[in-house]
Order: C-alpha cells, then sequence, then structure tokens
C-alpha cells in the first residue's frame, strides 16, 4: 500500500456505550476494535524511517513494530513486540495522554494537522493487550539464573509494578509491599471501573506473582517495619509510594459533611466498590447534586463517578477556561457526551451548609484570565462582587495531590524537595541514599501512569546495574541511555 | 500422593507435605483461608497443588472472649503489626471481600506469639460480623500499626481517664506511663457495670484506680468530669491527663481539665478509609489547623480539638450505616434481627 493510500483511510472509531446507558453502569465506556477494525487502522501508519512516536513514548515502545504485526494479522508478535518495553500494556492503552505523547508527534496527525486524527496508537495498543488476554495466552515465563540478590519495592502502584516485572526478569529476588490490600496504587483505587476495569489489573498482577514476584499486602513501610530495616535487609530498594496527599482548598466550611477529597470518593467508589453497596460493605455519600473542584482527569473521574452513584446534576467547578484543563481531551468529552455540566473560570471561596454540618451549597467566584503565570497558562483572577450561591449537596476536592510524605518523613537520611517530592537522578532514579532509588508520584508530584511506569523502568534498569556490579557513583555512564536521555 | 500447600495463617511461605489422609484438614482449611481471601490456589501438576494467596498472610483468632454486653475482646495472630507497634498506635481491619476497612485501636500486643489484641463493640455490620466469627477462623487483611505513638515521658502524675472501650487504648498508654516512672491515677466510667472493661489491667498499672458508672451500678454514681473534679479539691494535682472514649466525654473532660490547667491528650476515632494519610476522611480541626487523624494523630491536644465538628462528621454515614445492618440482617435471618429489635428498644 502506498503512503498516500494509507494518508487516505479515516481514523477507526472505537465504538463506545451509549452515554445514556453507561451513566447507570460502571462497565468500561469504550468497546474496544474488533480483528478487522484494527488491521484496517493499522493500516493508517506510514511505518516512518525515523519513528517519532518511538521517541514520544516515555517507555520508548517499538510502536510501528507492533503496528505493522497488527496490519499482518500476526497479533501474537505484536503482543511480543509491546511486551518487551512495556509490561502493562492493557493499562497504558486506556489510560496514557497518547496525544501528548505518541500521537501528538505522529506524522499522520501532523499531516492532517489534528493530533485527534494520528494513528490510534493507545486504541491499537489496547487492542492488541484485550487480544491477549482474551486468548489466556500470557506467554509462559521462561526460567532465568536467580542472581541471589535481593530487592524490596515499596508500593504496588504502576512504578513499583514495572521495576518488579523487569528486575525479576534479571533474575534478583523481588518484593512488593503494598499499604493495601490489593496491588495496583492509581490504577485500582484512583482510576475508575468504567475507565480501566480492574480484573485487566488484577490479571497483569497475577501475571507478576506467577514471574515470581512477592507481594506483602497491608505493609506499611516506615510503620509496619522501619525503612531503615527494609534498606539493610535488601541489597537494593525502590520507592514508589505515589502522590496520595489530596490538597484541600483551605475555604471556609471545606470540613462540612459531604465535603471529601477525590481520593476518598474514588477510593470509596472503586477500591472498595461502593456501588455495590450495600452488598459491599462500603458506604458513599449521595446527592441530587455534586460538584466537583478541578479541570485534570482525576475531576472528570469523580464528576463521571457521581452520575453512576445517581446524582441528577453532576458539575465541574474549575477556576481557569476550557484551553487550560489538564484533563485529557477524551475524558472531557466523555463526561460532556454523559451530561457532566462545566462552570469553568468559577472559583470557590466559602461552603455553606446547615445545622447538621451537611454542605448546602458553595459560594463561587467568577474569575477572568490574565497574563501568563509560573506553568506558562494565563493566570485567573476573580471578578470582584461576582460571588454566587450554587447549591449542591456534595462537593469533591480534585484539586491535586502532593508526594505521599510517610515513607520520606520516618528516613530523614532522603533529601526531598521543599514540596515533598524524593530528589533523585533524573536517569537512573538513585536518591541521596545508596542502594535506594525512586520514581513515579513520590519524585513527580502527581502525574501520569505511564510518566511513572517510565520512571520505573530507567529505575530498574539501572538497578540492575548496580546490583551486577556494586558501583553507586556515576551509575549512568555504564547505561546505554537512549537518545532522550542523552538530550 | 504428595501435597505441597501453603500455610497463610502461619507464614505466607510454610511448605507442607502431605503424605496421609489425616492431614487432609489442613488442606480444607487453607482452602478455606484463601477462599476467604478470595484468591484462586492455583495447581502445578496433577500431584501437587501449590496453594498460594499471594503473600496474603491471613490473621487468626487465637482468643476471643465476652467481656460485656456486644463487647468482645480478640487475640489475632498478627505478627507484621506486633513487631513494630507503641501505645496510641491502631490498625485497618478488612474481614471480607466484600468488607469495609475500619480503624481499631490496640489493647495490647505479645511479641513472642505474634498477636494483637483488639477490643471491639459491635454497632455496625462488620463489628457484628467480626462477633460471628471464632477461634480458628481468619481475616484477611490487618494493616498496622498505624498512627503516630504516643509521646511516653516521665511527667509526675498521670490522670487517664478511660470511657466504655476507649479504655482499651488507654491501657497500653497507662502501662508505659507507669513503666517509664509515673504515678498513674485511673478513673474509669461505663454506662453501667456490664460496660465496665480491663478493670484488673488497669489496676496493675495503676496506683490508684477509680470507677464511676451512670446509673451507679459499681463505683461512684456519676460521670468521670465528677470524679475528676472530686480528685483536684481533695488536692491531688496532676501534670498530664491522657482521656479515651466516646467523642462526648472526651469534649467534657477537656473543658473541665482545660479549666483546671491540666494539659490532657485525646484519641480520636473518626471515619477512615486507608489509614495513611491519603483520602482526609478523618481530617479534624485542631488549633484552627486541618489534621489527619490517621497520620499526625491519633492522639492531639485535647483543648485544641474541635469536637463539635468532628461528632457531626462521624454522622456522616449513620442513615447508610443502617442500611449495611439491615441489609445484613435480611441476610443472615432472625437472629440478628431480635438483637438490632432489642438494640432499637434501648
Amino acid at each position: 500500500m502506498k503512503p498516500a493510500e494509507r494518508l487516505k483511510i479515516p481514523p477507526t472509531v472505537m465504538p463506545e456505550q451509549d452515554p445514556k446507558e453507561r451513566i447507570h453502569n460502571v462497565k468500561e465506556v469504550p468497546l474496544g476494535y474488533t480483528p478487522e477494525m484494527a488491521m484496517v487502522e493499522a493500516q493508517r501508519c506510514l511505518q516512518c524511517k525515523t519513528p517519532f512516536c518511538i521517541e514520544g513514548c516515555p517507555v520508548g515502545i517499538d510502536i510501528p513494530g507492533f503496528i505493522r504485526a497488527i496490519e499482518q494479522g500476526d497479533f501474537k508478535k505484536g503482543v511480543h513486540v509491546l511486551k518487551q518495553r512495556n509490561l502493562l500494556p492493557a493499562v497504558c492503552g486506556r489510560v496514557c495522554p497518547q496525544e501528548e505523547q505518541c500521537q501528538a508527534v505522529c506524522v499522520i496527525g501532523k499531516a492532517k494537522k489534528d493530533p485527534t486524527k494520528a494513528v490510534m496508537i493507545g486504541k491499537l495498543e489496547m487492542f492488541l493487550a484485550d487480544w491477549e488476554r482474551e486468548q489466556g495466552v500470557y506467554a509462559t515465563p521462561t526460567a532465568v539464573r536467580k542472581t541471589g540478590k535481593k530487592v524490596a519495592i515499596v508500593g504496588g502502584g504502576p512504578a513499583g509494578l514495572t521495576v518488579a516485572g523487569d528486575l525479576i526478569k534479571f533474575g534478583h529476588d523481588v518484593t512488593v509491599y503494598e499499604a493495601f490490600h490489593k496491588a495496583g496504587g492509581v490504577l485500582l483505587y484512583g482510576i475508575p471501573e468504567f475507565r480501566l476495569p480492574k480484573a485487566i489489573v488484577q490479571t497483569e498482577v497475577d501475571y507478576l506473582e506467577k514471574l515470581g514476584v512477592k507481594f506483602r499486602y497491608n505493609f506499611i513501610v516506615g510503620k509496619t517495619a522501619p525503612v531503615e530495616k527494609i534498606v539493610e535487609e535488601n541489597d537494593a530498594v525502590f520507592i514508589g509510594t505515589g502522590a496520595g496527599l489530596p490538597r484541600f482548598m483551605r475555604v471556609e466550611g471545606e470540613n462540612l459533611l459531604g465535603v471529601l477529597s477525590a481520593n476518598e470518593y474514588l477510593t470509596r467508589a472503586n477500591l472498595m466498590k461502593a456501588y455495590t453497596f450495600p452488598q459491599s460493605d462500603t458506604p458513599i455519600v449521595k446527592g441530587r447534586t455534586v460538584i466537583t473542584v478541578g479541570g485534570g482527569n482525576v475531576a472528570m473521574d469523580c464528576a463521571r463517578t457521581a452520575l453512576r452513584m445517581g446524582a441528577e446534576r453532576s458539575l465541574i467547578v474549575y477556576r481557569r477556561a476550557e484551553e487550560q484543563m489538564p484533563a485529557r481531551l477524551e475524558e472531557i468529552h466523555h463526561a460532556r457526551e454523559e451530561g457532566v455540566e462545566f462552570h469553568l473560570l468559577n472559583n470557590p471561596v466559602r461552603l455553606v451548609g446547615n445545622d447538621k454540618g451537611w454542605i448546602t451549597g458553595a459560594e463561587l467566584i467568577k474569575m477572568e484570565l490574565g497574563k501568563p503565570d509560573a506553568s506558562g497558562r494565563r493566570r485567573p483572577i476573580p471578578i470582584e462582587g461576582s460571588e454566587y450561591i450554587m447549591e449542591t449537596d456534595i462537593l469533591i476536592v480534585a484539586i491535586g495531590n502532593s508526594p505521599n510524605p510517610l515513607v520520606p518523613s520516618s528516613y530523614p537520611d532522603l533529601d526531598v524537595t521543599n514540596w515533598g517530592g524524593i530528589i533523585v537522578n533524573e536517569i537512573t532514579g538513585q536518591t541521596s541514599v545508596p542502594g535506594v532509588f525512586a520514581g513515579g508520584d513520590i519524585v513527580l508530584g502527581a502525574a501520569t501512569v505511564i510518566l511513572a511506569m517510565g520512571h520505573g523502568r530507567r529505575a530498574a534498569r539501572a538497578m540492575n546495574l548496580y546490583l551486577s556490579s556494586g558501583r553507586w557513583t556515576d551509575l549512568e555512564d555504564g547505561l546505554e541511555l537512549c537518545r532522550a536521555e542523552v538530550r | 500422593m504428595s501435597k505441597c500447600m501453603t500455610i497463610p495463617a502461619r507464614e505466607t511461605m510454610m511448605f507442607y507435605l502431605l503424605t496421609d489422609k489425616g492431614l487432609e484438614n489442613i488442606v480444607e482449611r487453607a482452602v478455606l483461608h484463601a477462599h476467604a481471601a478470595f484468591r484462586e490456589p492455583y495447581f502445578v501438576s496433577d500431584n501437587i497443588h501449590i496453594l498460594t494467596i499471594g503473600g496474603q498472610s491471613m490473621h487468626e483468632i487465637l482468643y476471643k472472649e465476652t467481656l460485656g454486653p456486644d463487647i468482645t475482646l480478640y487475640r489475632l495472630y498478627a505478627p507484621d503489626v506486633a513487631a513494630y507497634r507503641q501505645p496510641g498506635q491502631f490498625v485497618l481491619m478488612r474481614i471480607s471481600d466484600e468488607g469495609e476497612r475500619i480503624p481499631i485501636t490496640l489493647a495490647d500486643v505479645d511479641r513472642n506469639e505474634g498477636s494483637i489484641t483488639l477490643i471491639i463493640q459491635s454497632v455496625g455490620k462488620t463489628t457484628l460480623q467480626l462477633a460471628q466469627m471464632e477461634v480458628g477462623d481468619s481475616i484477611p487483611d490487618i494493616a498496622g500499626p498505624l498512627g503516630e505513638p504516643t509521646h511516653i515521658e516521665k511527667v509526675g502524675h498521670v490522670l487517664c481517664v478511660g470511657g466504655g472501650i476507649g479504655t482499651a487504648p488507654l491501657y497500653p498508654v497507662a502501662k508505659a506511663m507507669k513503666e517509664i516512672g509515673n504515678k498513674v491515677t485511673s478513673i474509669l466510667g461505663a454506662r453501667s457495670e456490664n460496660l465496665l472493661i480491663l478493670e484488673d489491667r488497669m489496676r496493675a498499672v495503676s496506683d490508684d484506680v477509680i470507677i464511676t458508672t451512670d446509673d451507679g451500678s459499681k463505683g461512684k454514681k456519676g460521670l468521670v468530669t465528677d470524679a475528676i473534679s472530686e480528685l483536684v479539691e481533695q488536692g491531688e494535682k496532676f501534670d498530664q491527663c491522657i482521656c479515651m472514649g466516646p467523642p462526648i466525654m472526651m469534649k467534657f473532660v477537656c473543658i473541665l481539665t482545660k479549666k483546671l490547667g491540666i494539659p490532657t491528650i485525646v484519641s480520636l476515632n473518626p471515619i477512615m478509609v486507608d489509614g495513611t494519610g491519603m483520602c482526609g476522611g478523618c481530617r479534624v480541626t485542631v488549633g484552627g489547623k486541618i489534621k489527619f487523624a490517621c497520620v499526625d494523630g491519633p492522639e492531639f491536644d485535647g483543648h485544641e480539638v474541635d469536637f463539635d465538628e468532628m461528632m457531626a462528621r462521624l454522622n456522616t454515614y449513620k442513615s447508610y450505616e443502617r442500611v449495611a445492618l439491615e441489609h445484613y440482617s435480611e441476610e443472615t435471618g432472625c437472629r440478628l434481627e431480635a438483637s438490632l429489635k432489642e438494640k432499637g428498644a434501648k
């Protein structure tokens, strides 16, 4: 097929559950490609000689490679190519911001002057991973020679699971310490079922277990055992405890009943399955009107969860305009389709309640955009005298999370930034303590699953070198670096 | 035929070879444990079954004792929690796959046995369900120890005030305060004699113990605050008060001790999900600032705590808890319903 012909093929739309239907269930919204759809979509890829998409991927997946395999109908090979660089493709295909990464630099998207018309790399990735799971042809792990080195992974989220998967393949003895009763971190407690079915996460964790990774659940490093002990008893340690500290707005009335953090709302709904209450024991507050404050993916998740919990009105209140919203376009689009109302350029200044202490409304002030701030986005400025009350039964604060302080605060040897992130060598993930590595949101602050996995991948490579050489200083000199890292 | 299996109740990776039928029971039991944790055992070959629940260490009930109406003491196998636990800390517990995570204070630990002691009053679905479990049964999830430990220091004369099952977390603190060389006076309050717990243990670590009951069925008739006032009137000087019990009791003790100028520590038990600072459900206002009880507490300067707000927040899920309870009693039949009606009548 000639490039011109490939260019003519329109993007293959993935079928989705009808918005009117899906707000009454927690089933996944996109329904997946059929093999035929995937093969048509794969034909759109030009197989560029210099594939920018690979550079755009934080874990450097051979994207043209797996797409070529799909085009040829060799899905097994496609899975193999995909899994060489990405341990959790079923997850990444669903939650990666492809429009900012691989698809942002795709030549097709550029030719069409619209990144949403690029090759649907994420959807193809999701297709392959789902195909593999449905076939049950999970590659049986090949026996590797044991190195006898012990590694502890603190935190079973995306970063930790990536490190665990890589290091077990190098033959190390890997134990993951997880504070919750299940592994997956934000994939379990944060991202809703309708965006990432939990069975997928469990399959990935089960796979790691089959590879030989040991999991210690309900184990809070820094509490159940001191960090020092874990460091002493292992040859290397990876800290991937995430950004689990919810930020609040610090406005009057924030402790009213019915005001809760996005973390609490989503953890109840997802990890604790409050959507089946009272079959499951964990309740979640319900109300006719639910306001979610914030403009990121987490805010979209909350607003969409609220609809599924029976809210008649679900509102997003965000202090900037739509162009500045950090949420993925697809999430905003899905939320809007489902009937979420967007009240942009509005900011709560005070929450009001009744005599029982329950929230009844939020006093919002209208905002206008001023000059760009440090983040490069135009700064929102309150319009004086524009305050008004928006009635609500529930208010969810989804304005971000800070790095979880539990490990750093109980282990003062670790150098941290003034906002609580662990300081690391960007290439190797080395911390200020020899033998201890870190990555993911505990380093970045609240970022994305794929960036955490990229960190995990790089740290695993460096940890393997450290474990085999015993060298700590100038560790990156011994690593083969990819182009992006050298740059 | 040999079977290779994991016994999850003790060690996550302990293998037993089973060669005769006599040991089949252990297999069954382990399978039960595995099912309790809702993780499928997987089979390596026809004659070797590796039963693993993925490092999920189960917590067997080693001992159970009824201390009063709906008050039960449990000793559970939880060596990880016991190893580093200090007075003042708590655990989060989940007793089934559909279960909620509930914070429970620790009354005691035994490091040799690898056990923890919890004293729990059956008030909601989870605690009622737990009360139905017997010695030998296992609980899938116990996470901890959590929270900041009590600051144990020799200050002179310490007043320990416990209300109802609040005496459970108070006991290890009183014990540590005594061991470091403080004089310890304890006041234990309850609605009625049968709701008093750990009196003997508290006597063993206190120089003096005063009992108060609302109905006068034991000790002095009245409230703990009456007893505090009386002691102070008699000329007793206290350098520190530690108060654990129902929020309303802690509130009034703090109002009194503030007036009397006795620094007071209280232990709060608000709604929590994760217990590691992640959800913020447990936030309380202390000295005008928002604190998370799970990581900043659970103990705070009682004179700075906004008790009214905290008590209101505890009601967040009251109506839902009733639904859960009704659902549970429908499932389990009349026995519980009867017990609920009895509660309702009270």
